[in-house]
C-alpha cells in the first residue's frame, strides 16, 4: 500500500468515525429522546417513595470524619450587587422571605432564624460530578419554619430563589433557584443551614443561608437563599423545570 | 480443520493455493505453540455428564431476549458512564474524596508549547496524550479524560450522560434479573454454566488452560471450564456488583440501605469499584467477541439473536 493511499484510508476512517459519533450525538442529545429517557427519573422517584420510609435519615458521621478539604462548587463568590451589599454589611440587613401559598408570609433576619428550632448534623455531601465530602451543618429545621408560615393546602413544592447569577449570559434565567417537594421539605434533616463546621457559613459555601436536603445530590442544596416560595406547580418559573440545573437537562429528582 | 474459523470462501479454496492448511487460520500461532500436548494425553471431548450439551449451545428464547437487553444496556452504560466519569476524572478510596490523594487520576498539563494528557495510578504516571486527558481533532483538541469516541454523547454533557446512564441501568437491572430468575428456575444456569465435577479435576483444568492458550478449542459439547467461570463470574459477581455499587452512589439509596456503600468500604470506594468493574466488563466483552470470531461467528451470532435452525446444514 502506498503512503498516499494509506493517508487517504486513514482520513476516510477518521471521517467515518466522526460521522458516526456525530450521528450518535444527534440522537443522544435530541430533546424528545432525552425527555423519553427521563421516564427513568419518574420511575426512580416513584420507587424510592414507595420503597423507602419518607423519614429515613441520611447517615450521620462522627466529627472525626469531617473533610478538611470540602470543595465549593457552582457560585463561590456572587457578583450580584444586592448580594455584595448584604455581604459588605455582614448580612445584618439580610431577610429571608417565606411567601407564596402560605397563610402568614414571613420575613426573618438571621437572629430570628437562629431563634427557631435547630438541628446540627454531620452528613456527607455528594456532588453530581462524583466526589463526596463530609461536614457538620447547623441550621433551622425547615418544617417548623413552614408551620409558622402555615402552608396552604394547595402548596406542593417549595421554590428556593437565590441571590447568585450562575449564568450571566442567560439574564434573569441565569439566576440560581431550586425546588423540592413537601416530602423532602418536612424531612427532619432538611435545614436552612447557617453554620458549617461550627462557624458561620462562608461566602463560598452559600452565606448566609443555604439549603441542606440530605438524600439528594449537591445541586439541590441551594446556596445564598433569598426567598422561599410555596407553589402548587413550578412550570411558570424561569425555564420551568424546577431548578437552574434542571433547566439545563439535569434530573429534578437528584436522589440518584 | 473443523474448529478453525471459517471465513466465507476460504474453506472452499484448494489448500495448495494457500500453502499449508494452517495458513488460512486467521489467528495463526507459532508452530511450536500449536504442538503443545495436553498433559497426560488428556483429550478434550464433549463432557459426557452434560447430555444436553448441544442444547446448551442453542440459546432459548429467554436467554436470547435477556442477552439482547443486557447487551444493549451495557453498550449504552459503558460510554455514558465514561461521560459521567469525565465530570470528575479521579478515583478515591473510603467514604469521601481526599482531593490531594486520588489513587487514580486522568488530567492534562502544559508541557512546553504543547499540552500533555496523563494517567496517574498510584505514584506512576503515563503519558496518554491523544487518548486520555487531552484529545480531539488537530487544532481542536481539548482537556477531557476519555476521548469523544468513547463517551456518550461525544461532546461534554454530564446531564445527557446521566439521562442515558440512569435509563439504561433499568435495562440492565431488569434484563439481568430476568436472566437469573429464568436461568435458576429452569436449571439452565446450573446445567450449562456451573462447572461439572469432571471439569474441576486438575488434569482437566490444565487441559482446558492449554486448549485456551493454543486456541485449540473443541467444537462440540457445552461450555468449557474457563467459559463457564467467565460467564458465571460476570453474571453473578461483576454485573450484580456494578448494580450495587451504582446504587451505593445514590444518596437516597444510601440513606435507606447504607450497606450498599459499606460492603465496598465507602461511597468513593464504591465509585472506584464501579469503574474497575466496568474495566472488567470491557475485558470480558473483548474476549467474548474474540472467542465468537474464532468459531463460526455468523452461526453463533444468529443463534444468540434470531435463534438457530433446528436442522443443521
Amino acid at each position: 500500500m502506498t503512503a498516499s493511499r494509506r493517508t487517504w484510508l486513514r482520513g476516510l476512517a477518521a471521517a467515518g468515525v466522526a460521522a458516526l459519533v456525530s450521528a450518535c450525538d444527534r440522537i443522544a442529545g435530541d430533546p424528545a429522546v432525552r425527555a423519553g429517557l427521563r421516564g427513568a427519573e419518574r420511575l426512580n422517584l416513584g420507587l424510592h417513595r414507595v420503597l423507602f420510609d419518607r423519614r429515613t435519615l441520611a447517615r450521620e458521621y462522627p466529627d472525626s470524619a469531617i473533610s478538611p478539604d470540602f470543595r465549593a462548587n457552582g457560585s463561590i463568590d456572587p457578583a450580584d450587587p444586592a448580594y455584595r451589599a448584604l455581604a459588605a454589611g455582614g448580612f445584618a440587613d439580610y431577610r429571608l422571605v417565606v411567601d407564596g401559598l402560605v397563610e402568614r408570609p414571613l420575613s426573618l433576619d438571621l437572629a430570628a432564624l437562629r431563634a427557631l428550632p435547630s438541628r446540627s448534623q454531620v452528613t456527607r455531601h455528594d456532588c453530581v460530578e462524583g466526589w463526596s465530602a463530609i461536614a457538620r451543618w447547623t441550621g433551622a429545621r425547615l418544617a417548623p419554619v413552614l408551620d409558622q408560615a402555615g402552608l396552604k393546602p394547595e402548596a406542593r413544592f417549595l421554590v428556593f430563589h437565590c441571590f447568585d447569577t450562575l449564568d450571566p449570559e442567560a439574564g434573569e434565567d441565569g439566576r440560581y433557584y431550586e425546588s423540592i417537594d413537601l416530602v423532602d421539605a418536612l424531612h427532619p434533616q432538611t435545614l436552612l443551614a447557617y453554620e458549617m463546621n461550627g462557624a458561620p457559613l462562608s461566602v463560598a459555601h452559600g452565606a448566609p443561608v443555604r439549603l441542606r436536603v440530605e438524600r439528594q445530590l449537591g445541586y439541590k442544596h441551594a446556596k445564598y437563599i433569598r426567598r422561599i416560595e410555596a407553589v402548587a406547580d413550578y412550570s411558570h418559573i424561569s425555564g420551568g423545570k424546577g431548578g437552574f440545573w434542571e433547566d439545563r437537562g439535569y434530573e429534578w429528582y437528584a436522589g440518584i | 480443520m473443523a474448529h478453525l474459523v471459517a471465513f466465507p470462501g476460504v474453506d472452499a479454496a484448494a489448500p495448495h493455493l494457500h500453502g499449508p492448511v494452517q495458513a488460512v487460520r486467521p489467528f495463526a500461532l507459532p508452530q511450536r505453540l500449536r504442538r503443545v500436548r495436553f498433559p497426560g494425553g488428556y483429550v478434550l471431548t464433549p463432557d459426557p455428564a452434560s447430555s444436553d450439551a448441544e442444547a446448551a449451545r442453542r440459546p432459548g428464547p429467554w436467554t436470547r431476549l435477556t442477552h439482547a437487553l443486557i447487551a444493549a444496556s451495557v453498550f449504552l452504560l459503558l460510554p455514558s458512564g465514561l461521560q459521567i466519569f469525565n465530570a470528575h476524572p479521579a478515583l478515591y478510596t473510603g467514604e469521601v474524596s481526599r482531593f490531594d490523594s486520588p489513587w487514580m487520576e486522568i488530567g492534562a498539563r502544559e508541557r512546553g508549547e504543547a499540552m500533555q494528557g496523563y494517567l496517574r495510578i498510584g505514584g506512576r504516571e503515563f503519558d496518554t496524550t491523544g487518548v486520555l486527558g487531552w484529545s480531539g481533532p488537530p487544532g481542536a483538541a481539548e482537556k477531557r479524560a476519555f476521548p469523544a469516541w468513547a463517551t456518550l454523547p461525544g461532546y461534554r454533557s454530564l446531564a445527557t450522560g446521566r439521562n442515558w446512564h440512569l435509563a439504561a441501568a433499568w435495562g440492565l437491572g431488569l434484563g439481568l434479573t430476568a436472566y437469573l430468575v429464568t436461568g435458576l428456575a429452569g436449571g439452565r444456569l446450573r446445567r450449562s454454566l456451573v462447572p461439572t465435577r469432571a471439569m474441576l479435576a486438575p488434569r482437566a483444568v490444565l487441559a482446558d488452560l492449554a486448549a485456551h492458550l493454543t486456541l485449540r478449542l473443541p467444537e462440540a459439547g457445552g461450555y468449557n471450564l474457563l467459559q463457564r467461570l467467565a460467564y458465571l463470574g460476570v453474571l453473578v459477581l461483576v454485573l450484580p456488583a456494578m448494580i450495587v455499587s451504582g446504587l451505593a452512589m445514590s444518596p437516597a439509596v444510601h440513606a435507606a440501605a447504607p450497606w450498599t456503600g459499606d460492603i465496598f468500604g465507602g461511597r468513593q470506594s464504591a465509585r472506584s469499584a464501579h469503574f474497575l468493574g466496568a474495566c472488567l466488563l470491557v475485558l470480558f466483552i473483548g474476549a467474548h467477541l474474540f472467542m465468537l470470531l474464532l468459531h463460526k461467528p455468523l452461526r453463533r451470532l444468529r443463534g444468540m439473536t434470531l435463534g438457530e435452525r433446528e436442522t443443521r446444514p
